[in-house]
């Protein structure tokens, strides 16, 4: 041990930073970073003093101001008295709708399209092929316009459904009428409501909850509740006795029965939409911008989702269906049972990015005139206060801050599904 | 669209007060060609020929202007603005002018940067309905479809006119007079509303215009003018008095067929002094003595242009109306060259 000697310590000098291959990555990194620093603080100082020049200081206390404009589609209660803050949480709003709508949809065709890609059957497989193909090589833009273009175009007017000879009539028992303003579907109305609660008071943030809605939820929620104690229930008396109980019909009265009883409670009925003046009155109206909206953005991202579920079944090896289908599993359940659980973990970071896209893209709602959060305070609050930094600015946040949620709770689910490595 | 924006306003933030602060007339001049903002495509106002050429009662503006600028009225870029980008374009430098129906407001004059130069329409907003639906008047418009260009007054003026008289609608926005046009012709909306001019240009371009009226109704003051950035106010001079001159040549009887005759000289001092022939008006806003001349001569002079483009004789078939001479009734009117 006393042999051992310290080798001679080198004393560190200026020239080693770059001659010196330990130093020398670091020094070049620590450059480049600082490069970049001086030119984001360029940017930023001209932008400051340039608006300075111009006598348009940053700030936002527009906000606060009344809007002016009116929203056609609002999911909470907005008049164009309100602020542009209040215009732009109906947008933000129109936005979130929107992009659910269209993952939820998306999701559905993309992994029926990505399974049937690989049917067996020519045709099917060939039909599947071709739409993969045209909705994923050509710009979404065009898809929503041209959706948009359809429906304004093909469907009726509201004025076809009046007067004594009427070339249209509502379909359904004259619940839903389909025009080229939009699809007017019933409305849930109470006749006992227990009203609504309003969140957040007066702000412009405010926000009324149907103490209804979330009566049913409760109500459903609990009947699920019990409709699993059951099942756990029966199957425990299986394992103990090796009878199943016969269950369905208590599993089903527990499901519909009590949600049923609140209805009756809450005097439940359906609000049909009537022709009234110019339009349809009464009934809830889906908007064609909407429908144009979710329909292409929904084709358009299924369309990758439709490859990104065909690549993650075919990373599974052959062998497991073949496996499971020497257990005498029909083919049917091999790819819920087998197939799919697997391919799972290949396909799901690739579908978050395509629900992130989705939700960007959803930002051309103003092509067909949906006014989402792009459209309202990108668009017509920027223009009518002429504050472009900061609207584009928190325009840019809030976007952001979307994407990075959706990623975060897809995530979560990521590691659910990823594989267990022990 | 939503890029446009977005690069404008990025552009806006960078370029700004370089653009701002710099002498647009030298830009020009260096550039050989003036960027003039139009609308994307309003018959009568600004739209392009067959051949591609921009021709219109707002384009004669930026011809008149290239003309006593340049000297050459066809030394113009006409750049298609929609009502959501145009006072970016404006403010980023992307465009010198603006001549695209833009309505003079308090808050664009101040709070926008933006400088109105003059008027050169007196409008006012109505609303367009295909006859069949019988409506006579803009107050039995209760519960109407109301298809509206996202971007502009209108948006407002709409907004207030329905709540104040206490009657529903639902507006349908858009971003072009094009897609309006489409969605009312497919009865998409059952109305279609924007400035008077505006509506009778839109109409002057349907199959039948006859199956269209324009209601009574005007529920606002358009006073529609050539914009210029604010800050720049020799620029802002030569385009004022660019308008002026064609306003003051209609007065003075001054038109693109005798101008050359009268610039020899007349026994009217105020069309030598607009002319040239006496004094140094020209000097004064830094360009020749013979701007003047060139910018009537370009297209003629304000009722020239009127007539030509938007005029009784024309399809889209305007009144002179507010926007006669003085003389006649109207409030055209032009400072004195002196």
């Amino acid at each position: 041990m006393a042999t051992m000697t310290n080798p001679p310590r080198e004393s560190f000098r200026l020239s080693m930073l770059i001659y010196d291959t330990r130093y020398r990555s670091l020094t070049i990194q620590v450059i480049a970073l600082f490069a970049f620093m001086l030119l984001v603080a360029w940017i930023i100082s001209n932008t400051v003093q340039n608006l300075a020049g111009l006598g348009k200081e940053v700030e936002f206390g527009f906000f606060s101001e009344p809007a002016s404009y009116d929203i056609n589609q609002r999911l909470l209660e907005y008049t164009s008295r309100d602020t542009h803050l209040r215009a732009s949480f109906i947008g933000l709003l129109n936005t979130l709708v929107v992009a659910v709508l269209g993952c939820i949809t998306a999701t559905v065709i993309g992994v029926f399209v990505g399974v049937a890609r690989l049917s067996r059957n020519w045709l099917i497989a060939r039909i599947m092929t071709v739409y993969v193909e045209m909705f994923r090589n050509v710009p979404v833009l065009l898809w929503i316009v041209f959706a948009m273009a359809i429906l304004i175009e093909s469907l009726p007017s509201p004025r076809a459904f009046r007067g004594e000879n009427a070339t249209q009539s509502l379909i359904l028992n004259d619940s839903i009428a389909i025009t080229n303003r939009g699809v007017y579907v019933p409305e849930a109305l109470f006749s006992r409501s227990l009203g609504d609660v309003r969140l957040f008071g007066e702000s412009s943030l405010r926000f009324d909850v149907s103490l209804d809605l979330i009566a049913i939820i409760a109500v459903l929620a609990a009947s699920v509740f019990v409709f699993r104690r059951i099942r756990a229930w029966a199957e425990r008396v299986q394992n103990e006795t090796g009878n199943r109980p016969t269950t369905w019909h208590f599993q089903i009265a527990v499901l519909v029965v009590p949600t049923f009883v609140l209805l009756a409670t809450l005097g439940f009925h359906l609000g049909k939409p009537e022709l009234k003046g110019f339009n349809f009155a009464g009934g809830t109206h889906l908007r064609n911008s909407l429908i144009a909206l979710w329909i292409a953005l929904s084709l358009y991202t299924a369309a990758f989702i439709a490859e990104i579920v065909r690549g993650g079944i075919l990373a599974i090896s052959k062998g497991q269906t073949e496996a499971a289908g020497s257990l005498g599993l029909r083919p049917n359940r091999i790819m819920s049972l087998v197939i799919l659980p697997q391919a799972l973990r290949v396909i799901i970071p690739p579908l978050i990015s395509n629900y992130l896209n989705l939700t960007k893209n959803s930002s051309l709602a103003i092509a067909v005139g949906y006014l989402d959060i792009t459209g309202t305070l990108g668009g017509i609050t920027l223009n009518q206060t002429g504050r472009e930094l900061e609207c584009i600015l928190l325009l840019m946040l809030i976007y952001l801050f979307i994407s990075l949620s959706i990623s975060v709770g897809m995530n979560i689910y990521n590691k659910r599904v990823a594989l267990v490595e022990r | 669209m939503q890029k446009s924006v977005f690069y404008c306003a990025l552009a806006a933030a960078v370029v700004l007060g370089g653009a701002a602060g710099a002498a647009t007339l030298d830009d020009v001049k260096a550039r050989g060609n003036l960027n003039c903002g139009v609308s994307t495509g309003l018959v009568g106002f600004a739209s392009p020929d067959a051949s591609g050429n921009w021709e219109g009662f707002d384009v004669a503006v930026c011809r008149a202007v290239a003309a006593a600028v340049l000297g050459d009225p066809q030394a113009v870029e006409f750049i298609p603005t929609t009502g959501k980008t145009r006072f970016t374009a404006l403010a980023s430098g992307e465009v010198d002018m603006l001549a695209r129906n833009t309505t003079w407001t308090f808050s664009r004059d101040t709070d926008l940067k933006l400088d109105f130069i003059g008027v050169n329409y007196y409008d006012g907003q109505g609303f367009m309905v295909p006859k069949a639906l019988g409506v006579t008047s803009a107050k039995d418009l209760d519960g109407a479809t109301v298809c509206i260009q996202t971007g502009t007054t209108t948006e407002l003026n709409l907004a207030d006119f329905f709540r104040v008289n206490n009657i529903s609608y639902e507006p349908v926005p858009i971003e072009t007079n094009a897609e309006a046009q489409q969605q009312y012709l497919a009865e998409a909306c059952d109305v279609y509303t924007t400035d008077a001019s505006g509506l009778a240009a839109t109409r002057a371009a349907f199959e039948s215009p006859g199956d269209h009226v324009i209601l009574p109704e005007i529920i606002s003051k358009e006073p529609l003018g050539p914009v210029v950035r604010h800050g720049d106010n020799e620029w802002g001079d030569i385009v004022r008095w660019t308008l002026n001159a064609l306003i003051s040549a209609e007065e003075l009887g001054i038109t693109s067929a005798n101008v050359s005759e009268l610039a020899g000289g007349t026994n009217n001092p105020e069309i030598n002094r607009l002319l040239g022939s006496e004094g140094t008006l020209g000097d004064m806003i830094g360009l020749d003595s013979e701007w003047a001349q060139r910018a009537i001569m370009a297209e003629g002079n304000y009722g020239e242009i009127f007539e030509t483009n938007i005029g009784e004789n024309t399809p889209v078939g305007l009144a002179r109306g507010l926007n006669a001479q003085y003389t006649e009734g109207g409030l055209i009117y032009s400072p004195p060259f002196r």
